[in-house]
């Protein structure tokens, strides 16, 4: 059965991102005053052949390991369906 | 005999004509190896040019590092031979776990490509010997993501090792510990942003390229010397 699964790879928390900074930066100059914590990731979306959901799971949790994620700097999430 | 060197060629890789013309101005024999092959021929010293391997999709190196020929470089450098990845090489070998840490954006968010004062901190490596330790070098940079990260305790660990060679006189991208250059803990693998290739000779600016590539060259040629 095919999964779709999509993966969220975002720098590591403490990792300085400066394209968040950057956004950060220029928001409160469109008037949008308050605004944190801004972060850039990425997604990736995938459509997996598997024999359930969890075997798709562990897959792409190996993907992520080995190429989708540099697990120096970034962390993933894995979201399938 | 002349050291030979191998040039591995990448889709995207736009320096192997420099590094080849720099190695052969200092005496050197280069040869170009495409990255799909999967064995690299006899050689003392392998390189990863800079450029843009793969089009640097997803992360730089993160694709590069997946070629064929990169197994065989594994192998050389476990064997103890030498190993010099400049700027996207550099990215490689960090992706390749082959160097610590990993190379992101730059701080200031620009492209930069320019000329920068490199310090030499650790003189005592294959990559810095024909300097004396705090030497300054006039090298070029030319990247976007050369800010180089490794988590704190590998941070401690590399600098009580000596393991951060070269550092920037004034940081232009905000790499961590103004780090430039760094090898591994063996002392065979190398990587540096800056260009060492294009400051070879006056026309071009500077020649301090030569104090690294040609101690890559001088340790070649005394272990030679050691073993014969």
């Amino acid at each position: 059965m095919s999964y779709l699964a999509r993966v969220d790879v975002m720098l590591k928390p403490g990792i300085s991102d400066p394209q968040g900074q950057t956004i950060e930066k220029a928001l409160p100059v469109l008037g949008y005053d308050g605004v944190t914590g801004v972060r850039v990731g990425k997604r990736i979306q995938l459509e997996v052949e598997a024999a359930s959901e969890d075997d798709a799971r562990t897959k792409v949790q190996e993907m992520c390991e080995k190429l989708l994620a540099n697990p120096v700097i970034e962390s993933y999430e894995v979201m399938i369906g | 005999m002349k050291a030979k060197v191998a040039i591995v060629v990448f889709p995207g890789s736009n320096c192997e004509q420099d590094c080849h013309r720099a190695f052969s101005l200092l005496g050197a024999e280069p040869v170009m190896v495409w990255h799909a092959d999967t064995e690299l021929p006899n050689v003392d010293l392998v390189v990863l040019p800079g450029g843009f391997a793969h089009g640097d999709y997803l992360r730089t190196g993160a694709l590069a590092r997946f070629s064929p020929i990169m197994s065989a470089v594994q192998d050389h450098a476990e064997a103890g031979g030498l190993v010099v990845g400049i700027c996207n090489g550099f990215q490689i070998l960090c992706e390749a776990g082959m160097l610590p840490g990993a190379l992101r954006k730059n701080s200031g968010l620009k492209f930069l490509c320019k000329w920068v004062t490199l310090r030499v901190d650790n003189a005592d490596t294959a990559f810095t010997s024909l300097a004396a330790e705090g030497r300054l070098l006039k090298i070029p940079i030319n990247h976007f993501e050369g800010n180089w990260y490794a988590e704190p305790d590998e941070l401690d660990r590399l600098r009580g090792n000596g393991q951060i060679v070269l550092r920037y006189a004034e940081n232009p991208n905000g790499s961590l510990d103004d780090a430039a250059g760094i090898c591994n803990e063996a002392g065979n693998v190398f990587g540096l942003m800056p260009h060492p290739e294009r400051a070879c000779e006056e026309l071009l600016g500077s020649r301090d390229g030569r104090v690294l590539l040609g101690s890559l060259l001088d340790r070649i040629e005394s272990s030679r010397k050691a073993s014969a």
